[in-house]
């Protein structure tokens, strides 16, 4: 409850500081010429959007199974190997990524994807194999006990559970996709960050923040459909957003 | 090697004003849920707004004071960046210590001032220390894109690299930025363990 | 019925191998209570666990209702054995009722079916359909999450269920409680039950046979009287205590060793009359019923030597009253609470059916050791 609050507080106080920007934008004439790159942002959030889409689809239908591949009882011995090297990998910087892909496959829309691919794939991956490893052992004792067939414990009992990890693993993965996108310009790829890429090389500060802006709030917009996402589809007897006190 | 220096420089520096800041702010706000949240919660809003739109963000802002380009914006970023990691470490494990541990300080006469200094810090200092390695992690990686505002660091090959497309330089800058980051990972969960007590090894 | 038939588990470690069941061979009959018993790493929960085969035997034969289990389809065989773990495993993620429901719709029962079935077991532990069915684990209490537990391996109404440790996680009030419901229901369904504990307690107010397992070996299978008994090894002495004795009076009930013919005297009748009786029997005091023969009182052969008149006229209060369903050990309690040798019985209408004596309870006691030797 007291967290709900502050958050309305929070949302009005961010309210008000966007209408007092708004305000000092406008006398000071910065609106103004933000505005005459309304179309290429428009654009831009587009192409953006579809970057981060088909890179990150990607990571998901390719993370999740690959996730529950390694946490299956017979890939065990392969399985911690494979998550160290996906541990070392989140470390490798998101730009050094996108370098790599592009020393890999030129410039271009292809590169960006393949780099955004690498970046969102593991944070997923990792996330669904703690996630299914972290189903306490009783509960699959009593599935197997009672008849399940791996495949119904599987999705009965593992992934319900795991869900909700697997969904802040795909939130965090999609905040990094997401954050990432804007660099994938560096290496060919379309996304708001030609405008603010641009806008610093040239000193000119309105269109770097046509740029910024729009990129900021494409993040925790992003992020913030992820969370009701997560809300909603996480059952309610194992999510912590949905917790109510036991009677 | 230059490079590599500066770039460490930049983010320890960052990272050192962000222990500063942070570890006082997670240690105050356990004393005040609502304060918690309110904090938590704008500092994990910071942390998803990408790097990149951060710095587009201040650069107008520090522009007024000469400082748009260059290292100042930088540090921010990454002094900002840190606080999630920082502050949530410190506040969770110093929410999470003994109960009975903490009846125990307060049974053998300890002040609230001594209790946090001999009981609580110590035992949270693993748990903190993992929140350093966490915030020094990633913002080794925003110090590389922090080229492009004129920080300089290991993003100037990758920068290089990708404007004359030499995949020469392109790599090495890659290579050199990553294993900084991996190196300074292994690093910091050696010092992590190290600063742990030995009574209670088992916590990762 | 549940018959073992020399099952065997050899585990292979790294220190060479652990034989955790050795040649187990017994048999519990069709609606019985056997409760598998001894202290951790006996094989008692590896033999139970073989059956269902969660851990599979490294050899032996397993009956279920006199057919061999050895060809069945594992799937099958557990789908038709209800399993209740120490640990609950309710899945947190479905509702109760879907908890309920998991094996009726693993077997494909129609919706209506599994749910009209969901609402009738709930009743049966006194649940609250309207209340307990949406919600979900984390919200019941510890009691509430184990009852469901042991109504979700009931749903599909199997003939056979193992309980590992059911009531292990619940505090020793509730488990009373929960004890109690439980063996109510059994009276009614007769399930073919093997119920691991490591509580000799538990051991002999639920089971119906106890096999006590040492290192992998079954020591001793026998009622829990006999086991308290005749003990078949200082092992097993040991094992169940040396208060084994005191543990046997929960096992036996007043109306199994009262003197069927109670003696009383009515209020109409006089204090002469009171007192002839007494010497005729040799009591010390005589119960006082009056016309539904209700006990009110007692007689004393010092309130009739020393006055005249009738019974009605001169009693002193009960010291206490047995029912016929109480066990010794209750009876024995209200003996010493009130310094006396001897009860009234009475029946559930509160009628006087016979009269128990601490005598007649350590001669019922004597008879089974004077009848082995």
């Amino acid at each position: 409850m007291l967290a709900q609050q502050m958050r309305r507080y929070l949302y009005y106080g961010m309210l008000l500081l966007i209408f007092l920007f708004g305000v000092w934008a406008e006398r000071s004439g910065f609106l103004e010429e933000m505005l005459e790159y309304e179309e290429d942002v428009v654009y831009l959030v587009v192409e953006h959007l579809k970057l981060t889409a088909v890179s990150g689809g990607l990571a998901v239908l390719i993370g999740v199974p690959l996730g529950i591949v390694l946490s299956r009882p017979r890939f065990s011995h392969v399985a911690e190997n494979a998550m160290q090297v996906l541990n070392i990998g989140t470390t490798v910087p998101t730009l050094a990524l996108l370098a790599l892909s592009m020393s890999l496959l030129g410039i271009g829309n292809s590169p960006a994807i393949l780099g955004l691919l690498v970046a969102t794939l593991l944070p997923i991956v990792r996330n669904t194999y703690t996630g299914l490893l972290s189903v306490p052992v009783h509960l699959k004792e009593a599935a197997s006990g009672m008849g399940m067939l791996p495949r119904q414990m599987l999705w009965q009992v593992e992934l319900p559970n795991a869900l909700y990890v697997i969904m802040a693993g795909i939130r965090t993965a999609l905040a990094i996709n997401v954050g990432t996108a804007p660099l994938a310009f560096l290496i060919g790829g379309t996304s708001l960050g030609e405008l603010i890429f641009t806008g610093i090389a040239v000193d000119e500060q309105a269109m770097m923040l046509a740029g910024a802006i729009p990129t900021a709030l494409l993040a925790v917009t992003v992020d913030f459909v992820l969370g009701a996402l997560t809300f909603v589809l996480v059952s309610k007897g194992v999510n912590p957003l949905r917790q109510r006190p036991a009677h | 090697m230059a490079l590599t220096l500066e770039h460490l420089m930049l983010v320890s520096i960052a990272v050192g004003l962000a222990i500063i800041t942070g570890v006082p702010i997670g240690v105050a706000i356990t004393q005040n849920q609502r304060a918690a949240d309110l904090v938590l919660y704008v500092a994990s809003v910071i942390i998803t707004i990408p790097s990149i739109a951060l710095f587009g963000l201040m650069i107008p802002i520090l522009s007024v004071i000469g400082q748009g380009i260059g290292y100042l914006p930088a540090i921010i970023a990454v002094l900002l960046y840190s606080q999630l990691p920082i502050i949530r470490n410190t506040y969770t494990a110093i929410n999470n210590v003994d109960p009975a541990l903490r009846e125990a300080a307060r049974g053998i006469g300890m002040t609230p001032m001594q209790r946090l200094k001999m009981v609580e810090i110590p035992l949270a200092v693993p748990v903190i220390m993992a929140g350093v390695r966490t915030a020094v992690v990633m913002n080794i990686g925003v110090m590389a894109i922090a080229t492009y505002i004129g920080a300089g660091g290991l993003g100037t090959y990758i920068q290089r690299g990708i404007s004359q497309t030499d995949p020469r330089q392109l790599i090495i800058g890659a290579v050199a930025v990553s294993l900084l980051a991996i190196i300074a990972d292994y690093a910091l969960l050696w010092v992590q363990k190290k600063f742990t007590p030995k009574g209670m090894k088992v916590m990762g | 019925m549940i018959r073992l038939d020399n099952l065997t588990k050899i585990f292979d470690t790294p220190d060479g191998t652990i034989t955790a069941a050795d040649h187990i061979s017994m048999e519990v009959p069709a609606g019985e209570i056997c409760v598998l018993l001894g202290p951790s790493g006996c094989g008692k929960t590896t033999t139970l666990k073989m059956i269902n085969r969660i851990i599979p035997a490294t050899s032996g034969r397993v009956f279920i209702d006199g057919q061999d289990t050895t060809a069945m389809d594992t799937v099958d065989l557990r789908r038709n054995i209800g399993y209740v773990i120490q640990q609950i495993g309710l899945f947190p993620n479905m509702t109760i009722e879907e908890n309920i429901s998991v094996v009726p719709r693993l077997l494909g029962w129609q919706p209506e079916r599994y749910k009209a079935r969901a609402k009738e077991l709930l009743d049966m532990v006194a649940l609250d359909p309207a209340t307990f069915l949406k919600r979900y684990p984390n919200e019941l209490s510890g009691g509430q999450q184990q009852r469901v537990g042991v109504i979700r391996a009931l749903a599909a109404d199997p003939p056979v269920m193992l309980m590992d440790e059911p009531f292990g996680a619940i505090d020793p009030i509730n488990r009373e409680v929960i004890q109690d419901e439980f063996l109510k229901m059994q009276a009614e369904l007769n399930k073919t039950i093997m119920f691991v504990s490591h509580d000799i307690d538990e051991a002999v107010k639920m089971g119906d046979k106890i096999a006590i397992f040492r290192t992998g070996k079954l020591e001793q299978y026998a009622s829990p009287d006999d086991i308290l008994a005749h003990p078949a090894s200082d092992f097993i002495a040991g094992f169940v205590g040396s208060d084994r004795t005191l543990k046997r009076l929960q096992l036996v009930t007043a109306a199994q060793v009262m003197g069927p013919v109670p003696t009383f005297v009515t209020p109409q009748q006089s204090l002469s009359e009171a007192l002839a009786i007494m010497e005729r029997f040799e009591h010390r005091s005589i119960t006082l019923a009056n016309e539904r023969r209700e006990p009110i009182g007692i007689i004393t052969r010092d309130i009739a030597w020393n006055h005249q008149g009738l019974c009605g006229e001169h009693y002193e209060g009960l010291h206490g009253i047995a029912r016929q369903s109480d066990d010794l050990r209750t009876v024995v309690a209200q003996m010493f609470t009130a310094d006396s040798s001897w009860l009234p019985v009475v029946d559930a209408s509160g009628r006087l059916v016979g009269d128990i004596t601490q005598r007649g309870i350590t001669h019922h006691l004597g008879a089974t050791y004077r009848a082995k030797g």
